[in-house]
């Protein structure tokens, strides 16, 4: 089955912006290691922190959200059928209204006027036109979720007694978990932001706008792992010549997710005033209860590479393993995205542990995190799906020469993110601290350490950037040169046909209610406190 | 209802227990006082104050170390882009210090680089936490949440003699 042509350009554009955001944003990021190393100096005109932002801005938020949509566009156009001509325009909608915000942001923070960071913490405060840049991002994938919780909808009434496409419901469940999760980020930008940007009021309340960004911030990162998810559940089998483990069980372990990974942004704010003891050990254990969905994911993804193991001829304990495709590119990108995510899951149950946090907040561990989570599990997994997304789209081949250096651009790319963030997290366990652009401290002893790991760090940023320019080169060749043809859409059938998948999982209701319970008992106490006991507000400081 | 493969249930079981004794003993330490390290969970001081008026506050109209017992001090700080006052502290080895900490302008982090003590410090607000130096030696103060172009310069140095 291919894509019809209107809606492949509709997921191209969204790709296209993603890549150039990624490399863009990756060439920061290697001034940023050279900077902290004290490799280089920035030349005056520009501050490490500016770049810093751009950075953040173009990797979390732009090339993440793009790269999502583009591919959940494709997703259920692929598994429920082509958009409406409505649906369709109001994707188009969603794409501009994201690409004039993201434009609007670059244009502020290219001209010092938003010097702020990617989370834009009060009271530093920016130029408006970078919180009105932001939130017409957000509105864009308002009008993008439409088209595709539409789309499903439309199947489902096509379909009535069917249980819908795995991946469509899948898509649904992320943007489920979006909606919900960006009312926060909405809230604090049109109530506190932009009002105290444009100065309609004089001060803003600070610890409300931190804990109403963590309230998004962490179901954001949940937002870019669940996409990749989709790809491990109902793509990955199919390159493998296998099938779906247990379509139940993975649409179960998506509705954990939502409930698991909205009410617990105070994991973020552990070591902040303003916030009772409790409130913070309560969305500690929701938390850690994130565990449960992922080992589900762990073990379906491993009972599926055994099975089709076996069924190639594999023989014993572990004789499946070698006859997995290991030189398919589609299959080693997000294999390698797996592998990341042991250490990487580790680390995140460090950083939530009450405790162990205080060693490693604002550090450059923290940096490491989401550098093997974000930067490695999801981006080497979205690597992975451009590489057979793009010529699926553009009517091309992933030839062998391209799934060559696709496989050199992976590995070299997890071997950079492995030194980079290794560095980073034994040098953050020190107190290296994050966002700072030297750490020499005049020479003090503890500091006098990090010199050494922070050369590590650009040696990894070195490796990922000759990655990203063999990503581009690769892209460039599959957007416009690889020979015509049908590039396939993997998508694999269950294991198991006859088993009856339930009902009540779709019963999205049902699933919105519990969520909105849960956030209710998790945030509406502490939340009222912080209006009520709310100290004196604070005015705008502009310390760049 | 759900269908489970017999191994996957053993994996989701051995899972949740692991899950549920983690998370105990995470909490025990988090809430039980214990003799002298009375406190091990997170700063979450809950003392309102007014940004503009910090100077004028108590504790905070005089910021420094007091001895307030025995080898037990309390040490005031205000924390602004770029500095921490007071700078250049002096405690002797064993002692037990409170510490207080405001902002007068934007968000700060508190950290003393290499230990488990480390604040956020936010406008408006007071937060404490307490570290006892076991340990002679020179230890960097530092701020650990961008605070401006100047972030980088925000330090100072506390010697335990
Ligand atoms: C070429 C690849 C990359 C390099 C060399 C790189 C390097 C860095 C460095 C050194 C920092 C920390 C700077 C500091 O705290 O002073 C940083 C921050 C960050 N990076 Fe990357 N990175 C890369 C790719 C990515 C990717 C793929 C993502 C996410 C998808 C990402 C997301 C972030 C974010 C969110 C921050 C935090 C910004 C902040 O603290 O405000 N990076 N990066
Ligand atoms: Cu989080
Ligand atoms: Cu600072």
């Amino acid at each position: 089955m291919k894509i019809n042509r209107q809606d492949a350009k509709l997921s191209l554009a969204h790709l296209y912006i993603a890549f150039g955001a990624i490399l863009f944003a990756g060439f920061l990021g290697l001034l940023q290691t050279l900077v902290r190393s004290e490799t280089i100096t920035l030349p005056a005109s520009i501050n490490y922190y500016q770049i810093l932002t751009a950075h953040g801005v173009l990797m979390a938020l732009v090339f993440t959200t793009f790269f999502i949509f583009g591919f959940m566009h494709a997703g259920v156009v692929r598994t429920s059928g082509a958009f409406t001509d409505k649906q369709r325009k109001a994707g188009w909608i969603g794409f501009w209204l994201m690409t004039i915000g993201m434009v609007l942001a670059v244009i502020m923070i290219m001209f010092n006027e938003a010097t702020v960071l990617y989370t834009f913490y009060a009271p530093l405060q920016a130029n408006p036109i970078f919180y009105i840049g932001l939130a017409l991002i957000i509105i864009g994938t308002y009008f993008a979720s439409f088209s595709i919780i539409s789309r499903y909808r439309l199947w489902r009434k096509e379909h009535p007694d069917e249980k819908s496409p795995l991946l469509s419901y899948m898509a649904v469940a992320t943007l489920i978990l979006w909606l919900i999760a960006t009312l926060g980020v909405v809230a604090a930008v049109v109530l506190q932001f932009l009002p105290w940007s444009f100065g309609w009021i004089d001060t803003i309340n600070v610890t409300l706008t931190r804990t109403l960004f963590w309230y998004f911030g962490h179901p954001l990162v949940y937002f870019w792992l669940l996409p990749a998810y989709m790809a491990w559940y109902v793509i990955v089998p199919k390159v493998i010549g296998g099938k779906i483990f247990s379509d139940q069980l993975a649409r179960f372990a998506f509705v954990l997710f939502i409930l698991f990974s909205i009410p617990v942004g105070f994991h973020h704010q552990l070591l902040e005033s303003g916030i009772g003891e409790g409130w913070k050990f309560f969305q500690v254990i929701l938390t850690f209860a994130v565990i449960l969905p992922s080992l589900m994911t762990a073990f379906a993804m491993f009972s599926t590479f055994e099975i089709a193991g076996r069924q190639k001829g594999g023989k014993g304990l572990f004789g499946w393993f070698k006859k997995l495709p290991w030189g398919d590119v589609r299959f080693l990108a997000p294999f390698l995205g797996m592998l990341i995510f042991i250490p990487a899951g580790a680390g995140g149950i460090i950083n939530a542990s009450h405790q162990l946090n205080q060693m490693i907040h604002n550090t450059v561990w923290v940096t490491g995190h989401f550098h093997i989570t974000a930067g490695g599990t999801v981006a080497v997994t979205f690597f992975g799906i451009s590489y057979w997304l793009l010529p699926h789209l553009k009517g091309r081949k992933l030839t062998k020469m391209m799934n060559k250096l696709g496989i050199y651009q992976v590995v070299l790319w997890a071997v950079g993110m492995g030194i980079m963030s290794s560095a980073m997290h034994i040098s953050g366990l020190s107190g290296n601290p994050r966002r700072t652009q030297v750490t020499s401290y005049g020479g003090h002893e503890v500091a006098s350490s990090w010199g050494a790991y922070e050369m590590a760090h650009a040696v990894g940023g070195t490796l990922l950037m000759i990655s990203l320019i063999l990503y581009a080169i690769v892209l460039i060749n599959l957007a416009f040169f690889a020979p015509k043809g049908q590039e396939e859409f993997p998508i694999a059938a269950e294991l198991n046909p006859s088993q009856k998948t339930p009902g009540w999982l779709e019963n999205w209701k049902l699933w919105v209610g519990i969520v909105f319970a849960l956030i209710f008992i998790a945030y509406t106490l502490p939340i009222m406190d912080l209006i009520n006991n709310s100290p004196p507000g604070s005015s705008g400081f502009k310390y760049w | 209802m759900l269908h489970m493969h017999k191994y996957e249930k053993i994996w989701m079981i051995i899972g949740i227990i692991t899950l549920v004794s983690f998370l105990t003993i995470v909490g025990v330490q988090a809430f039980s006082q214990t003799g002298d390290h009375a406190h091990h969970g997170a700063p979450s001081d809950k003392t309102l104050i007014d940004p503009e008026k910090v100077s004028e506050t108590a504790p905070f109209d005089e910021p420094g170390l007091k001895q307030i017992g025995e080898n037990e001090y309390e040490l005031v700080m205000i924390l602004q882009s770029y500095g921490f006052t007071p700078g250049d502290i002096e405690i002797p080895q064993g002692a037990t210090v409170h510490i207080k900490a405001t902002s007068i302008d934007v968000v700060h982090g508190f950290e003393i680089a290499g230990t488990s003590a480390n604040m956020m410090v936010t406008p408006g607000h007071v937060n404490t936490m307490t570290y006892t130096f076991e340990e002679k030696g020179s230890y960097l103060i530092l701020c650990n949440e961008y605070c401006g172009t100047g972030h980088h310069f925000m330090s100072t140095n506390l010697e335990v003699i």
